[in-house]
């Protein structure tokens, strides 16, 4: 470590840590896929219920989102509002 | 005090060479414009609150035009009213399956709170920062939707309100009061995060068009139209329709049946 900018390593690291955070992408990719084959099938089964599938879907969409919105926001602050820089001593 | 307005980065500005010129490299941060001072406190005017002011002032006489309009409304719509009348149905429509007809005078309020949210995502297609890529906004906006949730909860539910909180079993208390602290987390960041992304996206894709060399700019002619189109359009209006309704279902299920 001797001759290394803390300030670099610390951004560096940073730079790691958000794009792992982004891993959380997995998750809801998964998640809203199923919920839209299910949706389909629904509707193939079901035509005429169409407006209410599709808005009940929507709606898991988007609470299944929310630990993928999670990740973003976490890398997100790492990017661009970092607060580890500002603990380096010196 | 010297609001710089002139300073906002929209379309206009663009167009007559007031933008200053971009930061090198990436910055997500809404631009503070002006810093007033209050005794001691400081007070930011970001980018995002002009930004919000402008279409609150869009807005407003939007609503006071319509509002004078409206005094020679036929009973045989035509033109302007039936805009009016389609978009007033369809909220209704819309806030009577989520909340039944008892509580369709929710309407009145999601439906301003639909517009501004609207509005707001689509700023992005005319150059604006959208001030919903803000957590101040959306937070500011799901905390109304906190205390309508447990507004309505108190005053329809009595008792029972907070009897909720001890089900099904008493120790289970502070699982309940975070379970309730984490709604206008995921509702705020919900927003804010799909509207950072999508603009973040967008700035990223500028600035490799803006590198390319040579010949390869001939991607420049469609390739940002087709992803506005993707993240501006597409995703702001299906979060606007998702915050509205996620947050009538939230104010129905505290209401007891």
């Amino acid at each position: 470590m001797e001759g290394m900018d803390p300030r670099a390593f610390v951004l560096g690291c940073s730079a790691i840590g958000a794009g792992l955070a982004m891993i959380a992408g997995i998750g809801p990719g998964i998640g809203q896929g199923f919920a839209a084959g299910k949706g389909a099938e629904a509707v193939g089964r079901q035509p005429e219920a169409r407006g209410t599938i599709t808005s009940t879907m929507l709606l898991g969409c988007a609470v299944a989102e929310s630990t993928g919105i999670y990740g973003l926001v976490v890398a997100m602050i790492l990017l661009f509002a970092n607060p580890l820089v500002g603990k380096i001593q010196g | 005090m010297g609001l710089h307005l002139l300073e906002v980065k929209s379309l206009v500005g663009h167009l007559i060479g007031w933008n200053t010129t971009p930061a090198e490299g990436l910055d997500a941060n809404a631009r503070i414009i002006e810093k007033l001072h209050f005794g001691s406190t400081e007070v930011w005017i970001t980018e995002t609150v002009v930004n919000t002011w402008i279409f609150m002032a869009a807005l407003i006489i939007l609503a006071v035009i319509l509002r004078i309009k409206m005094k020679n409304y036929k009973n045989k719509p035509s033109g302007l009213q039936n805009v009016v009348e389609l978009a007033i149905e369809y909220m209704d429509s819309f806030v009577k399956s989520a909340m039944t007809e008892k509580y369709a005078y929710f309407g009145n309020w999601f439906f301003g709170v639909f517009v501004l949210i609207l509005v707001s995502n689509l700023s992005g297609l005319l150059g604006f920062r959208p001030p919903t890529a803000d957590l101040c906004t959306t937070a500011a906006i799901t905390f109304t939707t906190f205390f309508l949730i447990h507004f309505m909860g108190i005053k329809t539910g009595k008792g029972g309100y907070f009897k909720g909180y001890l089900e099904p079993l008493p120790f289970l208390l502070p699982i309940n009061i975070i379970s309730e602290l984490a709604t206008p987390i995921s509702l705020s960041f919900r927003l804010f995060g799909n509207i950072l992304g999508g603009m973040i996206i967008m700035a990223m894709v500028y600035m490799a068009l803006g590198s390319l060399p040579g010949i390869a700019k001939i991607f420049n002619i469609g390739v940002p139209s087709v992803l506005h189109v993707y993240f501006d359009v597409f995703a702001g209006c299906i979060q606007t329709v998702i915050f509205v309704m996620l947050s009538m279902t939230f104010i129905k299920d505290k209401i007891p049946d």
